[in-house]
């Protein structure tokens, strides 16, 4: 493995934006092609990588430095033991091509953008290039760095390119929030990196170090919360969602895609490598508590989606109630929870890119997204009707689509939650019941999705038609077509055939797992747990 | 410390005899020159400092001067114990000739600055903050600080026929005056006790190595080294523009001509750092531990710095009041790493300002280009500016994301290491603090970004004449705003070296 694919798959977008910046201002046509030759090249490196990763795929490791493929390491800044570092595991080499994909998307999809197009394509080439980033990074320092690189493009792009009337406030608040969360998240890095030490491991920025650190049980039930919900502030997770639906509402096309399709996967990503892999008993302490949390993002984000008349709102909502059930995946601390929150990951990466594709195109074309004024588009615009359904049909989890195969091992992980020997009583609930509760309220989430989805289509796709309001649409363009016919491939392929993702999605997160089931092991102090749970919730109920 | 005057001797102050040369030149120079050549004097104002910057920096690569062992011994010290030639005097002097050659770059085609004088005073102020960072000795530091500071008053109040500038000239001296005689009253109230102690010394080293001793100094002494130590903060921190001594600031930076408000807010700011770093951490006024009052009064100031900065700046409508008081802001991070006391910690600072002279001289650059074309500093005058001038605004957008510290730029990496350090030494609340103050930074900062890059403005289509000299200027900026950014690895272990000698003739 000499070629360096990683960096390149991550840094070619740089390139390409430096390039992009460069031409002189009457060919910026020229910027999309090279763009699009960006992505082009990072698809199929992507894929290389994927599919490489899969002929190779190791049997189960426990430790995560050894499912690591094409790995790179140099010397960065070696007076602090911050390395370039840069390498796949089974779950980022997946969420790399879901970036790559979504990536491809947002530029087709950005093919007539005729608002500066060479400051948009160059900005688009730097967020995707952060979002790679974080994915492939192996040290500590490297994933925030590309994590901070992430947000400022979005901020910018929505300032410009956003929806006029939300804009600025939107996006001065996504980057706050976002920024903020991932700040908190750095001081308590920062911290355990000076008590590395403490842990029984040398000092390094090195992640694969860390993933085999133990710290001090008292320091992990502290640094658990900074570290873990600072970035869960990005995976949209109640209650920080509040800046995810007016991101996307207010972001261009493609960046909502970027956003919702790839970036609030980031959060989640990075919670998940930097939070629970480094502190499991810190997790194991907590997560019973968090799942709560996730299960009212599932639940209270798809009432408000019911309440939507916004297109966008309905469909950022219904983002935040998805990426409730990754994070409520995770909580549930066993393999199939873990596999099923990874392939959510991509499943709902490519269903709301599709989504806000769809939505994009039809206010592109219609000049409104509510849900009042669109009706009988079935007539209008016929390509976008089977794209928007399959969508929908994904988002409620039928099964042959990849919605059903990354939802029920969730709901299957979590009732199989209440099987692991340390889960605390909450509530006076016997664990077993406990998880199982809300392992059936989160499934009622999915009938609210159902709800409304089915009215969205229904009114917009199906109700009467207005001939004299909405005669003069524009067509579907190609190179639209070939984008919702891309999404919709996945999506369907995926349901189809399981076999392609699961696999490596679960080689990805054994590692993690690995580390909890060893915390759930040495941890003894069961008791504890319980009270700090029972007199938290008590306290928090007013009882 | 050798007595007898030697080679040596003459190498320790090779930059400063070189800016010298350079101002002598300058002077004979202007007087040759005829009026349709005028911005030559801008030109050799800005070779002569790069050539003394490849001189200094030459000496030190070819030659190790100053020698990297040495300079972490007593053996530093020059003529006569008043100057010490170590790394730290190095990097300092490169951010000085940087900060004069990129503020000559960009000066050369502003008309009214297109004067002998106006060059002449920078390099004699670039002089007095050589000697600053160089200064090993009450005396010393208090004559350099003089030579900049005379300098620099008459730099602000430069532009005479403008009110403003006369205006900020005389507040300048007024506040510099007393805050100078105030820190003057404290090297002698110091030297007082140590007098009375037998130990008539002036060289903060030696100072350090009686009052770090506990024991030496009868007990009652304290309140009055307390007091001493206070008033030298008062000198310094009106140096740096630390709260409360910031008063000065924005009216200054507003009033003064741009190119010298440039200078100021890096240059100046990085002596003051130079100084303070140089008198605190030689245990001057003993080592900072519990029963020390100014340590916590440091980190107060630290503290209120930060805050009251950025709380200050989001509610400006001047892009250079809003700069002035983002510049406090930017001090009281660079406190952060003074103030924990430890090698990593001044290192850090010392990065930070490396970073920081190409970062504000940047930002600074538009604003001229800017106001050479409208006449104002609105802020309003930054609308539509992606429009009017793509790499102008390209230029803005990376010094406002150093500032505000948002990678891949050096702000970025300055942040990191202060904020490390402050975790390391135990203050993660401190760390936590600056963290929360850098988002209200960002705030203003975000906000600027928006003004150029969405807001229109009816000037459009007036186009911003930017020279080539101008152009070579941000064009340096930029690259090292980023190249420090992506590889700070060499800046960052110079400065670590060079910190430790800071810390090595304590006690």
């Amino acid at each position: 493995m000499d070629f360096p694919f990683l960096s390149v798959i991550a840094l070619s977008p740089i390139a390409a934006a430096i390039i992009i910046l460069m031409m002189p201002k009457e060919r910026g046509e020229n910027s999309r092609m090279l763009a699009l030759a960006a992505m082009i090249l990072g698809l199929l490196l992507s894929i290389y990588v994927y599919v490489a990763y899969n002929q190779n795929l190791p049997a189960p490791q426990t430790r995560w430095a050894e499912t690591l493929m094409f790995v790179e390491d140099y010397n960065w800044i070696p007076a602090v033991n911050i390395g370039y570092i840069v390498g796949v595991d089974g779950l980022s080499a997946t969420l790399v091509l879901l970036t790559s994909i979504v990536g491809l998307g947002g530029v087709l999809i950005s093919w007539s953008i005729d608002d500066r197009p060479r400051e948009f394509f160059a900005f688009f080439m730097l967020l995707v290039a952060g979002v790679h980033g974080v994915f492939i990074a192996v040290d500590g320092f490297l994933l925030f760095f590309f994590y901070e690189l992430a947000v400022l493009p979005m901020y910018v792009m929505i300032v410009i390119w956003g929806w006029k009337e939300r804009r600025e406030y939107a996006a001065m608040k996504l980057t706050l929030y976002l920024l903020i969360g991932s700040f908190i998240s750095f001081i308590a890095f920062l911290y355990l990196y000076f008590n590395l030490p403490a842990a029984g491991v040398e000092q390094t920025f090195d992640l694969r170090v860390w993933s085999e650190a133990n710290f001090p049980f008292a320091m992990q039930q502290i640094w658990f919360l900074p570290l873990f919900l600072g970035f869960a502030v990005l995976a949209g997770l109640f209650p920080f969602h509040n800046w995810s639906p007016d991101g996307h509402v207010a972001a261009p096309t493609a960046v909502s895609m970027i956003h919702a399709g790839v970036l609030m996967k980031l959060g989640a990503y990075a919670s998940m490598r930097v939070g629970i892999q480094i502190l499991p008993q810190g997790t194991v302490y907590w997560m019973p508590l968090i799942i709560l949390l996730t299960l009212i993002n599932v639940l209270y984000g798809s009432f408000i989606a019911m309440r939507q008349r916004d297109m966008k709102y309905l469909i950022g909502y219904s983002s935040v109630s998805h990426m409730g059930l990754v994070s409520m995946g995770f909580a549930a601390m066993t393999l199939v929870g873990f596999t099923g929150a990874g392939i959510q990951m991509v499943s709902h990466g490519v269903m709301t890119a599709l989504f806000f594709s769809v939505v994009g195109m039809i206010y592109d074309r219609a000049h409104t997204r509510s849900m009042d004024e669109l009706s009988g588009m079935r007539k209008a615009l016929p390509w976008l009707v089977v794209p928007f359904i399959i969508g929908g049909l994904v988002s409620m989890g039928m099964p042959g689509l990849s919605g059903f195969i990354a939802e029920f091992p969730i709901f299957m992980g979590v009732w199989q939650g209440s099987s692991s020997p340390t889960t605390p009583a909450v509530f006076n609930l016997a664990p077993a019941n406990y998880y199982q509760i809300i392992a059936i309220l989160s499934i009622l989430g999915v009938i609210i999705t159902a709800a409304y989805i089915l009215r969205a289509v229904h009114t917009v796709f199906f109700g009467e038609y207005d001939g004299e309001k909405w005669h003069d649409m524009r067509p579907i363009l190609p190179i639209d077509k070939f984008t919702l016919v891309m999404f919709c491939v996945i999506l369907i392929a995926i349901g189809v055939l399981p076999s392609v993702i699961g696999p490596i999605v679960q080689s990805g997160v054994t590692p993690v797992l690995h580390r909890i089931q060893e915390a759930q092991q040495s941890l003894t102090v069961l008791d504890s747990v319980q009270v700090a749970a029972t007199n938290l919730l008590s306290w928090l109920g007013g009882a | 410390m050798s007595s007898t005057l030697t080679f040596d001797w003459v190498l320790a102050l090779l930059p400063e005899i070189g800016l010298v040369v350079l101002l002598a030149a300058l002077l004979l120079y202007d007087r040759a020159l005829k009026p349709v050549n005028r911005r030559n004097i801008g030109l050799l104002s800005a070779w002569g400092a790069f050539t003394v910057l490849i001189l200094t920096l030459g000496m030190w690569l070819l030659f190790d001067i100053p020698d990297s062992q040495q300079a972490l011994s007593v053996n530093s010290l020059y003529w006569g114990g008043m100057i010490r030639n170590d790394l730290i005097t190095l990097i300092f002097r490169v951010i000085f000739l940087v900060a004069l050659f990129i503020t000559s770059l960009i000066t050369i085609d502003v008309p009214r600055l297109q004067r002998g004088e106006f060059y002449a005073l920078l390099v004699a102020a670039t002089i007095g903050f050589s000697l600053m960072a160089a200064s090993a000795d009450l005396i010393m530091i208090y004559i350099a600080l003089e030579t900049a500071s005379i300098s620099s008053y008459v730099l602000a109040g430069f532009v005479t026929e403008d009110d403003q500038s006369a205006e900020a000239g005389m507040k300048y001296f007024v506040y510099g005056a007393v805050a100078t005689g105030l820190m003057l009253y404290g090297m002698s109230l110091l030297h007082g006790i140590l007098t009375s102690v037998g130990v008539p010394s002036t060289n903060i080293y030696e100072i350090g190595l009686v009052l770090s001793n506990a024991g030496t100094i009868p007990p009652q002494a304290n309140g009055v080294i307390l007091l001493a130590a206070a008033l030298m903060i008062i000198g310094f921190g009106f140096k740096i523009s630390a709260v409360p001594f910031h008063f000065w600031t924005p009216d200054v930076y507003n009033g003064s001509p741009t190119s010298f408000t440039a200078f100021v807010s890096t240059a100046s700011k990085a002596a003051g750092f130079a100084v303070f770093l140089r008198v605190f951490t030689a245990g001057t006024f003993g080592t900072p531990g519990q029963e020390s009052l100014w340590w916590a009064l440091l980190i107060s100031m630290c503290v209120i710095t930060m805050t009251l900065g950025n709380f200050a700046a989001i509610f400006q409508n001047d892009i250079k009041r809003l700069l002035a008081y983002s510049s406090i802001a930017q001090a009281g991070y660079a406190m952060i790493g003074l103030v924990v006391f430890t090698p990593a910690g001044s290192g850090a600072t010392m990065f930070y300002l490396l970073m920081y002279v190409f970062t504000n001289i940047a930002a600074f650059g538009v604003v001229i280009l800017i106001y050479n074309v409208s006449g104002s500093n609105d802020l309003r005058d930054l609308y539509g500016l992606n429009r009017r001038s793509p790499y102008l605004a390209l230029v803005m957008l990376f010094a406002l994301l150093s500032l505000g510290g948002i990678p891949p730029t050096a702000g970025f990496i300055g942040k990191f290491f202060v904020f490390k350090a402050a975790v390391e030494a135990g203050y993660w609340w401190l760390a936590l603090l600056g963290i929360l103050n850098a988002f209200v930074a960002l705030y203003y900062y975000l906000s600027i970004i928006k003004y150029m890059y969405l807001y229109r403005s009816d000037s459009e289509d007036v186009p911003i004449p930017v020279s080539r000299a101008a152009q070579i200027g941000l064009a340096v900026s930029v690259f090292f705003i980023i190249f420090l950014g992506i590889y700070a690895s060499p800046a960052f272990d110079w400065t670590r070296e060079a910190a430790n000698a800071f810390f090595t003739l304590v006690g």
